[in-house]
């Protein structure tokens, strides 16, 4: 092997292109650019079967705004915690890192909780998975947003766990990034949901 | 060798304060949002009627002006999207014209489907 080739290996084993990004963060864009088609087709599903359930209950019915816009708020928020943990990752502020990391996940499985506690309500109160189009579609979508905080929630403990053993150094601050990357994707896809499912179902 | 790669991928990011105003800004119009549910459809819609009658025929359209800052505040400043490789933002750029075309082309086909609603008046 060449020495110019043997040079090309090792820079590719050093997670770099031939573009200045890390190959670990072009990928995780790549996956969110995926995820954006992923849920674009669930949203326009939900909105396809808005108003075409020939029985009840329907959003009018069940949804409780207080308690989503809460949920909206936690979510939210933690975007800014996970921004503000990245931040102590960087500057190399344990202290930091750990208390803006744990307010995170705190705040990922208060949302996961939100959502269970949504769907057992709505189940009792008679809005079953195959109870009518709305159904279908609203536990579909918002069960795969569900899906992807709990996801999130348990790959940002996992880095949580790194940083109490001090294995999430300055330089390590990348792997942070990318995780919080993942996290903003599943806020910002909830500031679409929160409006289109919830208000505009509410709406005339 | 890591150590230059690390430094390689630096970018300037935002600083902790900006990130606060940022946090700020989006609950103000998360707050928005629902404000203008109250207005127009909720508890607030009997002792605001002028407004509510007002503000009701562009319910949705406001909702989605306030989603899109929301939204554009999310990847402009905490997804970094304003500070790094310009390349990251054409990538998650295109994905999101795609994501629309999919979404307008689907409403179009299955609204063209129930039947000529321009004609009708009704989806």
């Amino acid at each position: 092997m060449s020495s110019a080739a043997m040079d090309h290996g090792h820079s590719a084993g050093g997670h770099h292109t031939s573009l200045p990004i890390d190959n670990r963060k072009l990928a995780i864009w790549t996956f969110i650019g995926s995820e954006c088609l992923f849920f674009a087709t669930l949203i326009s599903t939900f909105l396809i079967y808005r108003g075409q359930s020939v029985s009840g209950p329907g959003p009018k019915d069940i949804f409780e705004v207080p308690l989503v816009t809460g949920g909206t708020a936690v979510l939210l928020f933690s975007s800014f915690f996970v921004v503000m943990a990245l931040n102590g990752a960087q500057e190399g502020n344990r202290k930091k890192l750990l208390t803006w990391l744990s307010l995170t996940v705190l705040c990922g499985m208060f949302f996961a909780g939100m959502q269970v506690y949504e769907f057992m309500h709505f189940y009792h109160l008679g809005l079953g998975y195959s109870t009518n189009l709305f159904s279908a579609s609203f536990y579909t979508l918002t069960g795969f947003h569900g899906a992807h905080v709990t996801m999130g929630t348990l790959w940002l403990a996992t880095l949580l766990k790194d940083a109490i053993k001090g294995n999430l150094p300055p330089e390590k601050s990348l792997n942070l990034e990318i995780a919080a990357l993942y996290w903003h994707f599943v806020d910002v896809v909830w500031i679409i949901i929160f409006p289109v499912v919830y208000l505009m179902s509410l709406g005339n | 060798m890591a150590a230059e790669h690390a430094q390689h991928d630096e970018h300037p990011h935002a600083s902790a304060a900006k990130y606060v105003q940022v946090a700020v800004i989006l609950f103000v119009l998360t707050a928005l949002e629902v404000v203008l549910y109250e207005i127009c459809y909720g508890g607030l819609a009997p002792s605001m009627a002028g407004l509510s009658s007002q503000l009701e025929p562009w319910f949705v359209e406001l909702l989605l002006f306030l989603s899109f800052w929301k939204f554009w505040f999310v990847a402009m400043f905490y997804m970094h999207l304003k500070f790094d490789n310009k390349v990251l933002s054409a990538l998650f750029g295109f994905s999101l014209v795609i994501a629309f075309v999919v979404i307008v082309a689907l409403l179009i086909l299955f609204i063209y489907n129930r039947g000529l609603w321009w004609q009708t008046g009704q989806w």
